[in-house]
């Protein structure tokens, strides 16, 4: 699981987690390390997304309003999907990891669990909330680090758009709940 | 002995011939320099084509690098090359699976059935025998491969060929901006015909006036009268001056040498070269570039001329090259001419043959004659290189420009619904007139005799929300 001291891994942890700290970079950096501060960034964007840009300009200011189709409706992204763009952006630019927001109650039901891990690290979540999920998996032939993060409701707008959405598999959302997970996938060398 | 010599000289006439050959052959294949304008070459390389061409790559099918960047490239440099041309169009259109969604190591045994991390996993080309409508190369039923399960999510779906996913007016794999679910319900109750139909016009001069790069230290948006011109008097003919002072370029403050003079050392340039028209209309001259009249050159080839074109086209028209004053002219660079006699004067289909005749024909005919107001005359540019958006990100502004790429709004035909359809009709009209291919024939003249369900479907859902 930990990498030998100098490692590729560790050199690149660093630079993608923007981690201006030489010695992690010097004696390796594990993948579940790499993960948890890669995850840290996400999840303080996402946040910081939901409460300072989205819940306060639609729903404090009421000043514009945030939507799926928000380049018809000239309006600001939904958080899962500023989520999503920066998860796009990041494959595209074939960065050494991957990740997405999943469910398993997705509104796209292309977001529902595919893999064995995804719906194991999912449902653990749900069962315990407070504890990220990690587990290694083979897909097409590579082995991957996966870590499951929950993803909660932070804010009303998360439970009243989730709850009323027809394409919602779930409607009896509270704040705080689990919502989904994020999906973090490490190539494994 | 003379057996021998003889078989020496049949040898050596051997070896010559095949080193002329293969000569020839490396010159036509990998000498990249105008190697498809060259009479001997082109020949090799039309010899060595794998496969007649789709109709959207065959007028550069010589210019072999244009897509084999590379000899004997690999894979990415050819979907770098296919990403060259119609990246941008793909982001434009929001493509709905794109690159990312196929990386992802989810989806790694989808990736196992169909590799659509590139181009050419749907799309080969030199492949006519397989290549149907849009270039792909799939069975028609390909959606099946990823979406097998859409009946259990979507029941009003449970039963439907795969083969009608795409083939019946509601899908489409890259771009579905007309398509979407809200999008049809939000346009479900338009009717047939809006009750204001004008098309976007130009806003040409709202752009230069903001725009960083327009020249208008040179050129000040402020209209010139006739004794302002600044050609010499040689070339200061009545035709020409008479006619620039009929245009939009005059009253904008266009002189004469914005066009006829070179830029660094102010020589007066008889003839400009299309170029010159690009310094101000960047967008126009790009998108000319990446359109069916323009892509030749952007290949570097000579330019398209309808005697190459596989669309039926004029006799007599045959050797005309085109640039933009073929359809525009010189001096009082006609929008009007532009916009139909000049498409009329080369393309002879059953679809251009029937514009004179359609009801389209008659509003621009009104219009042209000053009966109706500005925008609601419908041109073959109307459809075809309509006004379209473009962001300058760069500048923090956006403009309408005329997109001279007419595949942008063509194939399929529902991109063409929100930048053209959707000024005079409503959604599900546009839709249906769309899906009934001999109604394009007879350029709409008539009403639609077929009808895409997706409106109905969405609609239906929408009442019943929740018991699917």
């Amino acid at each position: 699981m930990f990498r030998k001291k100098g490692s590729r891994l560790g050199v690149g942890a660093a630079v993608l987690a923007g981690l201006a700290a030489p010695a992690l970079a010097a004696d390796g950096v594990s993948y579940r390390q790499m993960a948890d501060a890669l995850h840290a960034v996400m999840e303080a964007d996402r946040t910081v997304y939901t409460r300072v840009v989205v819940n306060r300009l639609q729903n404090e200011e009421k000043v514009i309003t945030a939507s799926e189709h928000w380049q018809d409706d000239k309006a600001l992204p939904l958080p899962a999907q500023m989520f999503r763009f920066g998860a796009e952006m990041v494959a595209e630019r074939n960065a050494g990891f991957t990740y997405s927001l999943l469910s398993l109650w997705a509104v796209n039901k292309q977001n529902m669990p595919k893999t064995a891990v995804e719906r194991e690290g999912l449902e653990a979540l749900v069962a315990n909330p407070a504890t990220p999920f990690y587990k290694d998996e083979v897909l097409g032939g590579t082995t991957y680090f996966t870590a499951v993060y929950p993803d909660k409701a932070i804010s009303p707008a998360c439970v009243s758009c989730h709850n009323g959405h027809k394409d919602s598999p779930r409607t009896d959302f509270k704040l705080n709940d689990v919502m989904g997970g994020v999906v973090l996938r490490i190539p494994m060398q | 002995m003379g057996g021998m010599r003889h078989g020496r000289v049949t040898l050596h006439l051997w070896l010559a011939a095949t080193a002329i050959g293969a000569a020839a052959l490396a010159a036509g294949l990998f000498m990249t320099e105008r190697a498809a304008e060259r009479p001997l070459l082109a020949q090799v390389r039309k010899a060595f084509l794998p496969g007649a061409t789709t109709s959207g790559h065959h007028q550069i099918e010589l210019a072999c690098e244009t897509c084999h960047t590379t000899a004997f490239g690999d894979a990415d440099s050819m979907q770098a090359a296919c990403m060259g041309c119609h990246g941008d169009e793909l982001e434009a259109a929001d493509d709905k699976h794109p690159l990312s969604k196929f990386t992802d190591p989810r989806n790694a045994e989808l990736l196992a059935s169909l590799d659509a991390t590139r181009c050419v996993a749907c799309h080969i080309e030199h492949r006519p025998e397989i290549t149907t409508a849009m270039a792909v190369t799939q069975p028609d039923d390909y959606c099946v491969l990823c979406h097998r399960d859409v009946g259990t999510e979507r029941p009003s779906h449970a039963g439907l060929a795969f083969t009608t996913c795409a083939s019946s007016g509601c899908h489409n794999f890259h771009d579905n901006r007309a398509l979407y679910e809200d999008f049809l319900l939000r346009h479900a109750a338009a009717p047939a015909e809006l009750p204001r139909q004008i098309r976007p016009l130009a806003r040409f001069a709202e752009t230069a006036a903001v725009l960083p790069t327009y020249p208008s230290d040179r050129y000040p948006l402020e209209p010139l009268g006739r004794a302002q011109h600044d050609a010499p008097a040689e070339a200061a003919t009545v035709e020409a001056i008479e006619g620039w002072l009929g245009t939009a370029h005059a009253r904008a403050g266009v002189n004469c040498g914005a066009c006829h003079r070179d830029s660094a050392t102010a020589a007066w340039i008889a003839a400009p070269a299309v170029e010159a028209c690009g310094t101000c209309h960047a967008l126009e001259s790009a998108s000319f570039g990446q359109g069916k009249h323009g892509m030749r050159g952007s290949a570097g080839l000579g330019p398209m001329t309808p005697a190459q074109a596989r669309l039926p086209m004029r006799l007599a028209a045959a050797e005309t090259a085109l640039d933009c004053a073929t359809c525009h002219g010189a001096h009082d660079f006609s929008v009007r001419r532009a916009a139909v006699d000049a498409c009329l004067g080369c393309h002879a289909d059953r679809h251009s043959l029937a514009y004179e005749d359609s009801p389209h024909a008659e509003l621009w005919r009104r219009e042209v004659a000053s009966d109706a107001p500005e925008g609601s005359g419908v041109s073959c540019a109307t459809c075809h290189m309509p006004r379209a958006e473009h962001r300058y990100p760069e500048y923090d502004f956006k403009t309408w420009f005329v997109q001279h790429n007419q595949n942008d709004t063509l194939r399929p035909s529902e991109k063409m619904i929100r930048p053209v359809c959707q000024s005079c009709h409503g959604l599900s009209f546009a839709l249906d007139a769309l899906a009934d291919a001999e109604l394009v024939e007879r350029n709409f003249a008539g009403a639609p005799s077929v009808h895409v369900p997706s409106i109905d479907m969405a609609v239906a859902r929408e009442r019943g929300a929740g018991t699917e």
